[in-house]
């Protein structure tokens, strides 16, 4: 309890210090909106983008989209991230051994499921056993690799233990996937009851169509889950998710039309809430392919593209320029002191002529299922690489499957991430030597050396350090191009008021259903 | 009594007969639609892990849902679930078929319902009125309108409309999901635009079809004799041209109530309404091959039903085609 206090008292503080950091960051919200008490009652009506009918609840499964929002209003997690980035507790205070190898979760009394049963270790080790082992289908499986066991201690204890020591463990657990669902007999996950300890119950549930929460009376958290009620539409149509929220049929959507939006603005009663996290666009090229083996090539192309001009006309200037590093000035260790790669093409052609590929001819497969404006991305890039020497051409790709047939099969492609709150987290997932999803199948024995000893590393000063380093390793002889961060934007009509927002995700780190209040 | 029998006699047997070959023609659509699910690349457990695929979670999501078995034995034993009235599960969320398909089956035929109830008598009164006067203002206007509407495709009709019915003026809600539990009332008025774009759309075929008949009849000479009679131009018209032009007009009526069932799906994203269409794209997307089946028979059931309708519409008001040559 005396956690919460200071978390309130934390969000309060935020809250008046991060008013002009907030104007920075592109934040606008109408005078008077953030003043506001939180207070009950009222409902909440989300017209929603990601929606599909066929949406499941399994946690396994589903990704971005109204089933995740839902869901992270109906359970909980271990861990939580809060508005300013950090790793806060959530149903479980943690505590990790002093090689970061064991980590101790303590269960805290008073979280029960909406069925009245309190939430127990059982509990916590099935909704984590859910994505591991053979016959797991869970797209969060790879994060659990590292976990060797993980075992109760009591009913309120579970224990985990690590292959080696990972600092920032208790940033995992607050993954979406990694919701706490209540466990059956025979100690597999109860998913398909929808049950959970959030503040909401399920009260319907179509996939595709809508979702209906209801807000249960006996939620652990005194300052959380305000609405009565709330609705997630989903609209999959921009121009119809803008309608519905300009005739008032919902107060929030996400993913606006980069294109209308300065229209929708001027629109009076409208609140846009936008912040940069660590999304990013990226263009990976095979390292162990040529022409893509040589260092010089690749810093050719990182050079060849004009990453200002795709950040003002792909994304009208909704994001952040990158430098070719996953990681973005939201994360804790973002190097900021590193110089920033700007459009040059003599120096292109420079190292176009070191790698002797003068009037090199590659080909780039994409499509906008990577990313909305992606094509348009890479016609920017063959204009802007043109100028250094390059001839560089477009294959266009189907949308349809396109992350199956295209996206770790062909040398040079585009992709998306929605990146990770942990650097040990993104750089494990990508970029480490023989993972899963190393799209550019980049190795360097310095980074793979750094990442294991900074994942294991509990000194944030020489973490930092550390991570300075593997960021300017693969800003320089990675294969991945990265050129924007792009930001999450959010709308919302001034029926609803919140705190300062989360960076992590859209929608108040998905979270918005427990987190916001009517107006 | 003998007569009527046998007049009777043969429409029943043609009934029965296309009936056969419609049963016939579901199955095979069925197994071509199988096939061709089968031959789009990648699968269900690829499209729905997307991004986070990889070989081991692909290989447990196929092994979960039997998709490792051979083709032809899948579909045998799909075929062996239909017979005995059990269409399966969604591969994608494990719901029954016959649950998912429901609710958006009534959605689907209520708003094409209420389509056709406004479309058609529109269509067949305008066509009746362009004949009558052809060639005047009236003719001209009502030709251009409608061919004006079914020029523009159905999503622009939607925004215009939702445009300024819904956000301009405010009368009409901009998304046409009506809720969990909805009264007729509240639906008339939500699937309201939804229901207006798609009469816009369809009105034009049907008019033109309705036009061209009657003025094709008019030409006859028993219509001349008629008029000679001193019958009035309406009354000739809807008493003795249109009964014998009706067969051609019957016919584009069911094509385009059909078209409204199956081929909405635009009208349904716009709008935000929860139909059939939608649900067969979003499963065809996702490889999740017994939704887009159970759907697709029902699509061929429309059609083939609806033309069974038609010709027997189209022979009550003209028996000699029960006889061909």
């Amino acid at each position: 309890m005396s956690f919460n206090l200071t978390r309130q008292g934390l969000t309060r503080r935020g809250l008046l210090a991060g008013a002009a950091g907030m104007a920075a960051a592109g934040l606008i919200l109408p005078r008077g909106a953030r003043a506001q008490e939180a207070r009950r009652g009222g409902r909440l009506r989300i017209g929603h983008l990601g929606g599909a009918t066929s949406d499941t609840l399994d946690p396994a499964t589903y990704a971005a989209g109204p089933v995740v929002t839902a869901m992270l209003a109906v359970c909980n997690n271990l861990v939580e991230i809060d508005a300013k980035g950090q790793a806060v507790p959530e149903l479980a205070e943690f505590e990790p051994d002093a090689e970061a190898r064991v980590w101790t979760f303590r269960l805290r009394d008073g979280a029960t499921f909406s069925d009245g049963r309190k939430v127990t270790a059982r509990d916590v080790i099935a909704s984590f056993d859910h994505h591991r082992g053979a016959d797991t289908k869970s797209g969060a499986k790879g994060s659990l690799e590292q976990v060797k066991e993980i075992r109760a201690d009591g009913d309120n204890v579970v224990v985990f233990e690590l292959t080696s020591g990972n600092a920032d463990f208790a940033y995992l657990t607050s993954d979406y996937h990694f919701v706490i669902m209540p466990a059956k007999e025979d100690g597999t996950l109860d998913w398909q009851s929808g049950l959970g300890t959030g503040g909401y119950v399920l009260e319907n549930f179509e996939p595709g169509v809508r979702i209906t929460l209801k807000r249960r009376d006996d939620y652990w958290k005194p300052d959380r889950a305000w609405f009565d009620e709330a609705v997630l539409l989903t609209i999959n149509d921009a121009t119809a998710r803008q309608n519905a929220l300009m005739t008032g049929e919902v107060d929030v959507i996400n993913s606006p039309d980069l294109a209308t939006l300065h229209l929708l603005q001027r629109r009076p009663g409208l609140q846009l809430v936008e912040v940069t996290g660590t999304a990013h666009y990226t263009m990976p090229m095979f390292c162990d392919q040529a022409p893509f083996t040589d260092p010089n090539l690749r810093l050719a192309l990182k050079y060849a593209i004009d990453r200002q001009e795709v950040l003002d006309k792909v994304l009208r200037g909704h994001g952040q320029i990158a430098n070719d590093s996953p990681i973005a000035p939201a994360n804790r260790f973002f190097a900021a002191d590193l110089p920033q790669r700007a459009y040059d093409p003599d120096k292109a052609k420079h190292y176009l002529k070191q790698a002797g590929m003068e009037g090199l001819k590659v080909e780039i497969s994409a499509s906008d299922a990577a990313s909305v404006g992606a094509l348009d991305m890479v016609q920017l890039f063959q204009q802007s690489a043109k100028a250094a020497g390059i001839d560089l051409t477009v294959k266009r790709e189907p949308d349809d499957g396109y992350w199956s047939n295209v996206w770790l099969k062909k040398p040079f492609c585009v992709s998306y991430w929605n990146g990770r709150p942990t650097e040990d987290d993104m750089f494990s997932l990508v970029y480490a030597r023989g993972a899963e999803w190393n799209e550019s199948h980049w190795d360097n024995e310095r980074f793979n050396e750094l990442l294991l000893k900074a994942r294991a590393e509990l000194d944030d000063s020489l973490r930092a350090e550390m991570y300075r380093e593997m960021q300017g390793l693969v800003s320089e002889d990675g294969g991945t191009i990265i050129p924007i961060f792009v930001n999450y934007i959010d709308v919302a009509n001034d029926k609803v008021a919140h705190g300062e927002v989360a960076s992590n995700r859209f929608l108040d780190g998905w979270k918005i259903v427990e987190r916001w209040w009517q107006a | 009594m003998s007569a009527a029998e046998a007049r009777r006699r043969p429409i029943l047997r043609m009934i029965a007969g296309r009936l056969g070959i419609g049963v016939f023609t579901l199955f095979v659509i069925s197994v071509l639609i199988f096939l061709a699910v089968s031959l789009l690349p990648g699968d269900i457990a690829q499209q729905v892990l997307g991004q986070s695929a990889t070989p081991e979670t692909v290989a447990a999501f196929r092994r979960e849902l039997g998709l490792d078995q051979p083709l032809a034995w899948r579909y045998l034993d799909w075929v062996g679930g239909v017979l005995s009235g059990d269409f399966g599960r969604s591969l994608a969320n494990g719901r029954p078929v016959a649950d998912l398909l429901a609710a958006r089956l009534g959605n689907t035929m209520f708003l094409a319902a209420y389509a056709a109830v406004i479309a058609v008598p529109l269509a067949v009164g305008l066509g009746l009125l362009a004949a009558l006067w052809r060639g005047s203002w009236f003719d001209r206007i009502a030709n251009v309108a409608t061919l004006s509407a079914i020029s523009f495709p159905e999503f622009f009709i939607a925004y215009i409309l939702m445009f300024w019915l819904s956000v301009r003026m405010g009368w009409f809600p901009s998304i046409a999901d009506p809720g969990a539990s909805p009264r007729l009332a509240e639906m008339l008025g939500r699937a309201f635009l939804p229901a207006i774009t798609l009469v816009l759309v369809v009105t034009a075929h049907m008019m033109r079809m309705t036009r061209a008949a009657v003025v094709n009849v008019l030409g006859a000479p028993y219509v001349t004799m008629a008029r000679l009679k001193g019958v009035s131009r309406w009354r000739v018209v809807t008493r003795h041209a249109l009964p014998n032009a009706l067969a051609p007009i019957v016919n584009v009526v069911a094509l385009n109530v059909a078209w409204l069932i199956t081929g909405v799906v635009i009208v349904e994203v716009v709008f935000v309404y929860p139909g059939l269409g939608q649900l067969m794209v979003d499963s065809v997307t996702n490889r999740d091959i017994p939704v887009v089946q159970a759907c697709a028979l029902i699509f061929a059931a429309v059609y083939i039903l609806l033309n069974l309708l038609a010709d027997v519409l189209a022979i009550a008001t003209n028996p000699r085609l029960l006889h061909p040559r």
